[in-house]
């Protein structure tokens, strides 16, 4: 099983490398082959699960609060206490899927459509060298490693944005990796701090321990939290995203908001909750406020938000903030909701930027005021569309639903004047979310028909690559036990080491 | 009776299935059409065979998924009042899509319309079905989510698009109380299994957030301002919204949580109030209409109220019944409305007149429906209303758990509004029927001046409507005249918990309203031949035709303050916070092209530096070394 784990990380670096050697004129060649080797990570992906082994971690004497299905634990750097530890468990295996996914249905889309800027060879490398970074960041269950594999992830990223991004992309690409670079310097502060106070960057030993002093945890929470929140992004840590994902190519859009985003949310879980979780009772309040600030600041800007992409982008400012206000509500329920709500946005928010993406290139411009007519040039795409748009508000049934209703849940559950008060400006971001997407949906498909630079169809392609996302938004909706089964064990030793 | 299961799955499946055939083909109509018919019919199948079959009350109940400590089953509960509701949802819902068939015979997006009718009723049907409370938030979620696509299918209607946005975004307003109330009553019980939700002494406050999600979706003030500008849907949606789905659940939804209700006082007083002014409300803008569907729509608004009002005053069973008669005349005026339309070609009564004699089916079809809706004996709506009237009547005794007052508002409220339903009913029968056509305009006819002669243009003569849309009117009629009778039905009543009618003196009452009523509105279209009755109105007719203006008094302290919000919000965005971001890259800039600059000193100043940098650090070592 560890090789599989191994595989994880080998298949995507060693595709990035073979692509590095291809010829410069073979570029369609060498997307394909990134391609495979994309598709290929899938196989060892689906293997982790049956590593699980739910039997020993009942009957175990002392059940610890992180029991990875799968453990890869090397010493590296003795002197730095840094440990090659790799691990997956209920908490990240969903978001391993989805990063796996993501990667190969980008490069596939990159198959048929290379965005102007450079060569597609070039971009699928850097896909490639990316999935293994976010991966690794998943993966990792050892505090630097961690930090390591949160670094990996910058520099391919604000190639991917300059090299291929649209006409302000190299001052978006700069916002980007600065900003989420000074995230980095706290997050690194916040590694050094814990790992030297507990002598250890184990994260299975540091889980539910006791050692650090509630001085520690409160200081190394609250660099933590920063670092995390930058890259979320919550309010008001949030500018560097509608930048980036305006002006980053649709492919870049999707990993950047489907998983990368992530990183942030998994990161406050799996570090900010239980590595110091004194630290986190602490900031929670605080933490719920600036949630639901979110929510209700990113559906207002919504509301006035003129182009496509910035809209979508903003809107993942409210997504993310259910999810915030998820985890900062501590509950087992609260975490639970974080955790279906960061695969649904994943999954919602990775369709909307390549419908975005497809309707951006083939109109020539994103202006809201430029398109129009949607339903009457391009039925199917309108649907689509409209499938993306209701599953984002929030439609019960579809995925996004379950994340948003049951933090609200979560912080009605949580109790007292200031939950209960988070709760109803979360529901009423909520109604203002469905505000926004149907004046998106009215700008877009209503209206008289736009004439278009392209033709409209669907490629077979583009089909390929939005179904299984489609058919997944469904899935996930009716049966959420498709990303919760895994989780309860893990979330509940989280919150049991709350109390 | 696991086959319960497949009331709401069926329509719900076929509709996910018919959504992805090829929009966009003329003429090929067929599988979608086939579709959407044989969801409806199968759910109606099913539904019969239960109620048929099954002796005691349908409770299954599964494991859905456990999010934190909260349980979710998937589940289904229906007694036999539910099937009730079922099969009229279903009987709706099959005519509707037998019709449309005929009325959207050349619609190029019918696939997806075909669709979204099944995607509707199984949404209600889940509703109605579901024994946990999630399932009936999904089922009540769905719906709004229809309604948006179906208002706004029309794309030749300019006010499409946007009656279909205010329709989802009122109604999602509503559903901000109803998922925080659900979200209470989940928390409170721990489970959502709706006999266990049932079992907790509940919150008033977790009450009144769900009345605000069924004053959203059952158009009750204040929340009902959606509903007249809905009528931009095509004629069978309004009918399906009107009739089945959307405005019934939300008195569904409290009917099903009637125990809960029950214990509140203070629920049921806010729910009381609100059905009194959405009565008087409804009845009064209904008059000054000219819109014959929005006529229509102001009546249901009035209708819905008699059910909440019903409710209010402790008698859930009356509220069913009249759901149920509603449902049949509702449906059946608005499926004759769209014939009208289909033949005239115009919604405004002012261009109507004198169709009695080219339509007599569609004409005897709307003399039925109106009958019913203003409670003409013996026709479905007399029985369901004067039950109404007997419950409000009683309240006003006291020993009820609404205070007395509640049950005074409510009754009052609901018999002046028998004399307007009355007025209004007769206005449209009179007025659109009768007389001579006013098809040509208020200008007169269209003269044409040709070389010989000087002749103006005939105007077309109205039809009947085609086989397909003329049966579903006909086979609506039945219900709508008789189903009132099934009051004296044992088996029926003892599913509604429904009293025994007795006709008594109180019956006089209304009687005697509903004449005055009809006959004012008789005398004014009889004493000012070709003029409106509703000119009779007034300076009151535009304010009643606008409904009060509540639309104005909405946009003003609702979505102005929003969107200036918004504005603001943004102006916050740019300018502090991401000017600070801006702000410190920039300063960082300077401040690095500062020192940059510092750098380039000549070599005397540089060496200068050097040597006190020297010193200074000589200084030190000694000062430090000496200390130490």
């Amino acid at each position: 099983m560890t090789v599989a784990l191994l595989a994880v990380l080998l298949i995507p670096a060693v595709g990035a490398g073979v692509l590095a050697l291809f010829p410069a004129r073979l570029d369609r060649t060498a997307r394909l082959v990134g391609t495979i080797f994309a598709a290929v990570t899938l196989i060892p992906i689906a293997v982790l699960p049956f590593g699980r082994d739910d039997g020993w971690s009942v009957l175990s004497a002392h059940p610890l609060a992180v029991l990875p299905w799968v453990d890869l634990d090397v010493a590296w750097v003795p002197a730095l206490h840094l440990n090659f530890h790799l691990g997956v468990d209920g908490v990240s295996y969903p978001l391993v899927v989805l990063t796996g996914l993501l990667t190969v249905l980008c490069c596939a889309y990159t198959m048929w459509r290379v965005p102007t800027g450079g060569s597609g060879r070039t971009l699928v490398a850097l896909l490639l060298v990316l999935e293994v970074g976010i991966l690794g960041t998943f993966l990792a269950l050892d505090l630097i490693l961690f930090f390591l594999f949160f670094e990996v992830v910058l520099l391919p990223m604000y190639a991917v944005i300059a090299g291929w991004g649209g006409e302000d992309k190299r001052r978006a690409a700069r916002k980007f990796v600065l900003y989420t670079l000074f995230g980095s310097v706290l997050l690194l502060l916040g590694v050094i701090t814990v790992t030297a106070a507990a002598g250890t960057g184990d994260l299975v030993q540091l889980t539910g321990s006791t050692e650090l002093s509630r001085g520690t945890q409160y200081a190394a929470f609250a660099l933590f939290a920063i670092a995390f929140a930058v890259k979320a992004p919550l309010w008001p840590l949030h500018t560097w995203l509608p930048d980036a994902h305006t002006q980053a190519p649709t492919v870049g859009s999707v990993i950047l908001a489907g998983v990368l985003l992530k990183m942030g949310t998994y990161g406050l879980i799996r570090i900010g909750v239980g590595v110091t979780p004194l630290g986190a009772e602490w900031a929670a309040p605080l933490l719920g406020i600036l949630a639901a600030a979110a929510i209700l600041a990113g559906a207002l800007i919504c509301l006035r938000q003129t182009e496509l992409k910035r809209l979508i982008a903003y809107s993942s400012v409210g997504h993310m903030g259910f999810v915030l206000l998820g985890i900062a509500t501590l509950s087992a329920t609260g975490l639970q909701a974080a955790l279906l709500g960061n695969v649904a946005h994943g999954l919602i928010t990775g369709l909307l930027f390549f419908l975005a993406g497809t309707i951006k290139d083939r109109a020539h411009t994103g202006e809201l005021a430029e398109l129009g007519g949607l339903r009457e040039t391009a039925p199917r795409l309108a649907g689509l569309l409209g499938f993306a748009a209701i599953a984002s508000l929030g439609l019960p049934g579809l995925a996004g639903f379950w994340g948003e209703a049951f933090a609200v849940v979560a912080a009605v559950q949580r109790g007292g004047g200031l939950w209960l008060t988070l709760a109803v400006l979360a529901a009423i971001g909520g109604a203002l979310t469905a505000a926004y997407f149907l004046r998106l949906l009215r700008k877009v498909t209503h209206g008289p028909a736009v004439a278009v630079a392209e033709p409209y169809a669907i490629t077979r392609t583009e089909w390929l690559a939005w179904s299984p996302l489609v058919l997944l938004t469904l899935a996930v909706g009716v049966a959420p036990s498709l990303v919760l089964a895994a989780t309860s064990f893990p979330v509940r030793a989280l919150t049991e080491a709350l109390r | 009776m696991n086959a319960a299961v497949l009331i709401p799955v069926v329509p719900l499946l076929l509709g996910l299935a018919g959504l992805l055939l090829p929009p966009g083909d003329d003429n090929k109509n067929k599988p979608a059409a086939t579709l959407g018919i044989a969801g409806a019919a199968i759910s109606l199948l099913v539904t019969l065979g239960v109620l048929l079959f099954a002796t005691k009350p349908v409770e299954l109940s599964t494991h859905w998924v456990s999010i934190g400590d909260i349980d979710l089953t998937l589940g289904i509960s229906v007694g036999h009042a539910a099937l009730y509701v079922a099969l009229a949802v279903a009987t709706v819902a099959l005519f509707v899509q037998i019709y449309s068939v005929a009325y959207l015979h050349d619609d190029p997006r019918y696939a997806p319309y075909a669709a979204q009718i099944s995607l509707f009723t199984g949404a209600m049907l889940l509703v109605v079905t579901s024994g946990d409370l999630i399932g009936v938030v999904v089922g009540w979620e769905i719906m709004g989510a229809c309604s948006y696509l179906l208002i706004g299918h029309d794309r030749r209607l300019p006010e499409a698009p946007a009656a279909a946005v205010k329709a989802f975004l009122v109604t999602r307003i509503g559903d901000v109380g109803f998922l925080l109330g659900v979200a209470f009553l989940i928390v409170d019980a721990g489970s959502s299994r709706l006999a266990d939700v049932l079992a907790e002494p509940p919150h008033t406050a977790a009450l009144l957030l769900i009345l605000a999600g069924v004053a959203g979706k059952s158009a009750q003030f204040p929340l009902h301002t959606w509903l007249p500008d809905a009528m931009a849907g095509p004629t069978p949606i309004s009918a399906l919204i009107h009739a089945a789905t959307m405005v019934a659940a939300g008195v569904y939804v409290v009917f099903r949580l009637y125990p809960l209700f029950e214990q509140s006082p203070a629920a049921l007083a806010v729910l009381g109030v609100m059905a009194a002014i959405t009565i008087l409300l409804g009845a009064f803008s209904a008059m000054a209409q000219d819109d014959m569907k929005r006529v229509l729509a102001w009546s249901t608004v009035s209708q819905i109220g008699y059910m909440t009002g019903a409710l209010a005053v402790g008698s859930p069973a009356a509220a069913l019944f009249h759901l149920l008669t509603h449902a049949a005349f509702k449906a059946l005026l608005f499926l004759a409305a769209g014939a009208v339309i289909h033949a005239v070609g115009t919604n405004y009564l002012s261009r109507m007149g004198g169709l009695r004699e080219h339509m007599p089916v569609t004409f005897w079809s709307f003399v039925a429906g109106l009958g019913a809706l203003a409670g003409v004996p013996p026709l479905a709506g007399f029985w369901s209303k004067e039950n109404v009237l007997t419950a409000a009547a009683h309240a006003t005794e006291g020993g009820e758990t609404a205070p007395v007052w509640v049950g005074w508002l409510v009754w009052i409220a609901a018999l002046f509004a028998v004399a307007i339903t009355a007025w209004y009913a007769t206005r449209l029968l009179l007025w659109g029927f009768f007389g001579i056509s006013r098809a040509h305009g208020p200008d007169g006819p269209d003269w044409e001046v040709g070389f010989d002669d000087a002749r103006y243009t005939q105007p077309a003569a109205p039809h009947d409507p085609p086989g397909l849309m003329r049966w579903p009117i006909l086979l609506l009629a039945i219900p709508a005249v008789l189903l009132g009778l099934a009051a004296y039905a044992p088996g029926f009543r003892t599913a509604l918990e429904l009293d025994e009618p007795h006709l008594s003196v109180a019956i006089v009452l209304p009687l005697i309203l509903l004449a005055a009523g009809a006959t004012a509105a008789w005398w004014l279209w009889r004493a000012v031949p070709g003029v409106d009755p509703a000119m009779a109105l007034g300076r009151a007719r535009p304010l009643l035709a606008a409904g009060f203006r509540l639309d104005d008094i909405q946009d003003r302290f609702l979505v102005r303050p929003v969107k200036a919000l918004a504005r603001a919000v943004l102006t916050l965005d740019t300018k502090v916070v991401d000017a600070t971001v801006e702000g410190t890259g920039t300063t960082t800039s300077r401040v690095g092209a500062a020192l940059a600059y510092a750098h380039r000193l000549p070599l005397p100043a540089a060496a200068g530096a050097v040597l006190a940098g020297a010193l200074l650090l000589g200084a030190v070592a000694v000062l430090f070394g000496a200390a130490a």
